[in-house]
């Protein structure tokens, strides 16, 4: 009797542009820095100031616009939004409304339903037990993040599950990050999602009622949220009773969904055309210079890693859609040396276990180092083992792979350094095994080979110690094996 | 000393760049004049002679409407809200006089906000005309227009968003001029309703206008993008007669609701227009008579957006009786802001509000682009647009002040220009005895021109002004 509920969700994603200075003023956009100290008359709203447009924030936009498929608009202006609060100093948000920047697109089958332009709130900072405004002993406004550009995407309700939301804004995030327009740091806040969740009788085409949910600052709590907020609307649901549509807040902490306003608690914003600004016409010249300053976008980077170099698919997806990751190994890729489906697995997988949230640019190795390191492996000069070693010194040390090697004395074993010795002996050691292996069977050389890793500690290659063991006991080398 | 007064700016220029006149007396003497205001026009007053800046200005102090941001010095805008607030910059176009050579003489009274057509709103109290102190010197330039008329400055700054310059230079028996939407910075003004205001001067004749105006324009400001470059430069008017001169006279502006005295007065300055070679036309603007009704929608929509930066949160006054956000913004707001004031942000906030938008703001913005059309027929057929400056001569203290509508209609001739963006000159061109009788008072000339027309305007102004020769000496015992 039961109806399967289908999960509606669209995002609305805020995203920090890293310009060089604020949306509307001369002041250089800052984290950190002393409170207050990156302002002017603009950005904290004196009488008399007067807003001008970063023209660097409308190209970021542009790029952003290209890289989502949306259309750009010829002309777009700038609005007025206007609510009274103390993080807003001139007591209105300049946003755009229904002349944006860039409209519809898609990205990996996500509508886009817009794209706009408008200036950061500053930072609130409440003295007292409540944490909130109301409450507290002190409020105080740090202006330095006040009017920093943000660009807005709004998706239409095309995703349906938590995960994919959060699959989906990866992805974005990754593209922002190959568009190089933003830091795209959710614990920063350089990236921030809301979600608009509502659920429908499976198969239906109407929407539901929807519910906001509001700055979820990772996409762990972005997936827990929705999925939270589904479960809460789906017991609503069952229990025969109607979702009120609402503007929630998640705690990630605890949990808990609690109500921020209702639908007749919200604001009247009071939108119309902001006098201050001109519109602006987006030239031949400025589409131009979005048009070439567009970067290879995940999505063709991961088709690319497939189909040029041959890495697997789930590979290619990793190092494209990691930005950083995929930078790195391209750079690695062109010092040469290296083959490009072991390098990628050492990059996507030992750099990766090895880094803070496997950002290689939290670590001290060097793209050329790498590529080294892998080279030595492909070359019989360095075990994997040892290698993983050397990547142990090189992520936290730096250096070179084959002085690190060298100094730890963790150079492949061969036969000038005693290898061979090692290799008779064992052999002599079981000569039963040793039969075994003379009489054809494959895996009986295990036998051998065990022993043979376990006295040089893993530094000799495995391959050699084959080619030395048949050597030893008269056999041909295996086809198709190293020499 | 007296010999000083009688200067213009422009002469007292020349005097100082031809070594007759020291620029520190120049400076010293009004400064004494302003610091003994008995009008009420200044609310602050420099206390030292500034270092001496060279520059084609001559020195010749100027006296700047109080909502112009002047760096350490107050600028309140006439209202209570910004209560001891200095600004930590000056305003563009200040900073760029004050460059050339007119250093700051004092800062003067205006309706709160520029909102009011008499200087009766202001947190300062009201100003005084100096041709009957018992009257209105208009506004919101009151304080500019009161101070130039009464020879307490040489000249002034004042600003213009409905017929702020225009009103009071007519009701002071000054000239005045609104300036072409964009072409003088506004960074640093505090905003009444920003699609609208510019700042122009208010002079004792055309000439001092010009050599005024000449270094408010020039290249865009880069903090205004509403500003503008000047196409050329502006050049001192020498134009002796108006021969080969098309003027066009609205009906809609001239005819009904103007007070008698006032119209004929026009009338007889556009009879010497036609003996200086002009030809004078009846021209229609039939959108004209609702220009009232869409500034008084669209001016307070943007003045109350404008305001609502005046939160009491950073700077200017704050009630300190209120325990939590909400009330300190009521009680600051409710406390800062004067009556007409609250009114038009009320207004404005209605205008703008989900429901009504289209219907007041959407509409408004339309009857705009109509007013603005017929002014660019017009200009087609004419060279420039007459009107009376305002509907009357001054009014008594206190006459219109309990009834909006009345002080509203002020406005009547100056708005469509306002909406338009177009220049528009006033200049004084007799007296009238007002509807009681009594005193006769001064009657503004308004002439109006297509956008950057200012050159051609100017010197169309300074042809009447010669031929009409009026005596702007207020009268001793006023």
């Amino acid at each position: 009797m039961s109806v399967e509920l289908e999960p509606v969700i669209g995002l609305e994603i805020h995203v920090q542009l890293a310009t060089a200075t604020k949306m509307f003023c001369g002041c250089e956009l800052g984290f950190g820095e002393p409170p207050n100290t990156r302002t002017c008359p603009v950005c904290i709203g004196l009488p008399g100031a007067l807003p001008v447009v970063n023209a660097r924030a409308i190209h970021f936009g542009l790029m952003i616009g290209l890289a989502l498929g949306c259309e750009l608009a010829p002309r777009s202006i700038f609005h007025r939004k206007n609510y009274f609060y103390p993080d807003l100093p001139k007591g209105y948000q300049i946003s755009q409304y229904d002349e944006p920047l860039c409209r519809g697109g898609s990205l990996a089958g996500v509508r886009i339903h817009r794209v706009h332009l408008e200036e950061d709130a500053a930072k609130l900072i409440h003295i007292g037990s409540s944490g909130r405004i109301h409450g507290s002993q002190l409020s105080v406004v740090d202006f330095n993040r006040g009017g920093t550009p943000l660009v807005e995407i709004v998706t239409e309700p095309d995703l349906h599950s938590p995960a994919q939301a959060r699959e989906w804004l990866e992805l974005l995030r990754a593209t922002l990050r190959a568009l190089g327009v933003s830091d795209v740091n959710m614990d920063e806040g350089s990236l921030r999602a809301d979600a608009n969740v509502s659920l429908r009788p499976r198969g239906s085409t109407a929407l539901g009622t929807k519910t906001e949910l509001k700055n979820m600052n990772s996409f762990r709590f972005l997936e827990r949220g929705v999925a939270a907020e589904i479960e809460r609307q789906r017991a609503i649901i069952e229990a025969g009773a109607e979702v009120v549509q609402e503007t929630l807040h998640f705690d990630p902490g605890s949990g808990a969904i609690t109500s921020l306003r209702s639908k007749e608690e919200a604001q009247d914003y009071r939108y119309f055309p902001e006098p201050d600004l001109v519109p602006i016409a987006t030239t031949d010249a400025m589409l131009e210079a979005a048009r070439a300053a567009m970067p290879e976008l995940p999505a063709a980077r991961a088709e690319r890693l497939e189909r040029d170099l041959g890495l697997g698919a789930e590979r290619a997806h990793q190092l494209a859609f990691r930005v950083e990751l995929g930078d790195f190994y391209e750079r690695a890729l062109a010092c040469g040396g290296a083959d490009p489906v072991a390098l990628a697995n050492w990059v996507g997988g030992e750099l990766v276990a090895r880094t803070a949230d496997g950002d290689p640019a939290a670590s001290l190795v060097t793209p050329a180092a790498l590529s080294a390191l892998v080279a030595m492996v492909s070359g019989h000069s360095l075990s994997g083992t040892a290698a993983r070693e050397v990547l142990d010194v090189l992520v936290a040390q730096g250096g070179d792979p084959e002085t690190v090697a060298a100094e730890r004395g963790l150079g492949a074993l061969d036969d000038d350094t005693g290898l061979a010795a090692i290799v008779a002996r064992v052999i002599a050691e079981d000569p039963a095994a040793a039969e075994k292996v003379r009489a054809g069977n494959p895996k009986a050389i295990g036998a051998l080979v065990g022993p043979i890793m376990r006295e040089t500690r893993g530094r000799a290659d495995g391959a050699e110690v084959t080619r030395l063991i048949r050597d030893a006991l008269g056999l041909e080398a295996i086809e198709g094996q190293a020499p | 000393m007296s010999e000083i007064l009688s200067l213009s700016a422009a002469g007292a220029a020349k005097a100082v760049a031809s070594g007759e006149l020291d620029a520190r007396e120049l400076f010293e003497t009004y400064r004494a004049r302003a610091a003994a205001d008995q009008l009420n026009a200044f609310v602050w007053v420099a206390e030292a002679v500034p270092p001496a800046v060279e520059g084609p200005l001559g020195g010749v102090p100027l006296a700047v409407k109080d909502l112009f941001c002047t760096e350490g010095v107050p600028s309140q805008s006439g209202s209570r809200i910004l209560e001891g607030y200095r600004p930590p910059y000056t305003a563009t176009v200040v900073e760029r006089l004050a460059a050339q050579g007119a250093p700051l003489l004092g800062k003067t009274n205006q309706d709160e906000f520029a909102m009011g057509s008499s200087t009766e709103n202001s947190a300062f109290g009201p100003v005084h005309n100096p041709w009957d102190r018992g009257r209105v010197p208009g506004g919101s330039s009151g304080g500019s227009a009161a101070a130039v008329a009464a020879r307490l400055a040489p000249w002034a700054l004042g600003t213009d968003t409905g017929g702020s310059i225009r009103q009071p230079a007519a009701l002071c028996g000054i000239v005045g001029l609104k300036p072409t939407y964009g072409a003088v910075s506004r960074y640093g003004m505090i905003a009444f309703a920003s699609s609208l205001d510019q700042a122009g001067p208010l002079t004792r004749d055309v000439t001092d206008a010009a050599l005024l105006y000449s270094k408010m324009v020039g290249a865009r400001d880069p903090r205004d993008s509403t500003s503008l470059d000047f196409p050329g430069a502006i050049e001192l008017p020498v134009r002796a007669d108006l021969a080969g001169v098309r003027i066009g006279v609205p009906a809609e502006l001239s005819g009904e609701g103007i007070e008698p005295g006032v119209l004929e007065a026009f009338e007889a300055t556009l009879e010497l227009a036609r003996t200086l070679g002009a030809s004078v036309e009846p021209c229609a603007l039939p959108h004209a008579p609702h220009a009232l009704a869409a500034y008084y929608v669209l001016a307070p929509a943007e003045a109350s957006s404008n305001l609502a930066r005046f939160d009491g949160v950073r700077y200017g006054y704050r009630s300190s009786d209120a325990d939590d956000l909400i009330g300190m913004y009521t009680r600051t707001r409710h406390d800062g802001f004067g009556a007409e004031v609250k009114r038009r942000i009320m207004l404005g906030t209605y205008a703008l509000s989900s429901g009504y938008y289209d219907a007041y703001y959407g509409r408004a913005q339309r009857v705009r682009t109509k007013i603005a059309e017929d002014f660019s027929a017009g200009f087609e057929r004419f060279d420039f647009i007459a009107t009376p400056t305002a509907p009357g001569v001054a009014f008594e203290l206190g006459a219109k002040t309990s009834d909006p509508l009345a002080m509203y209609l002020n406005d009547f001739c100056t708005v469509p220009m306002s909406l338009a963006g177009i220049p528009a000159i006033s200049i004084p061109c007799g007296l009238a005895e007002p509807p009681g009788g009594g005193r006769a008072l001064p009657v503004g000339f308004q002439l109006a021109g297509p956008a950057f027309s200012e050159n051609v305007l100017l010197g169309a102004a300074f042809a009447l002004e010669q031929a009409l020769a009026f005596d702007g000496s207020v009268p001793d015992d006023a």
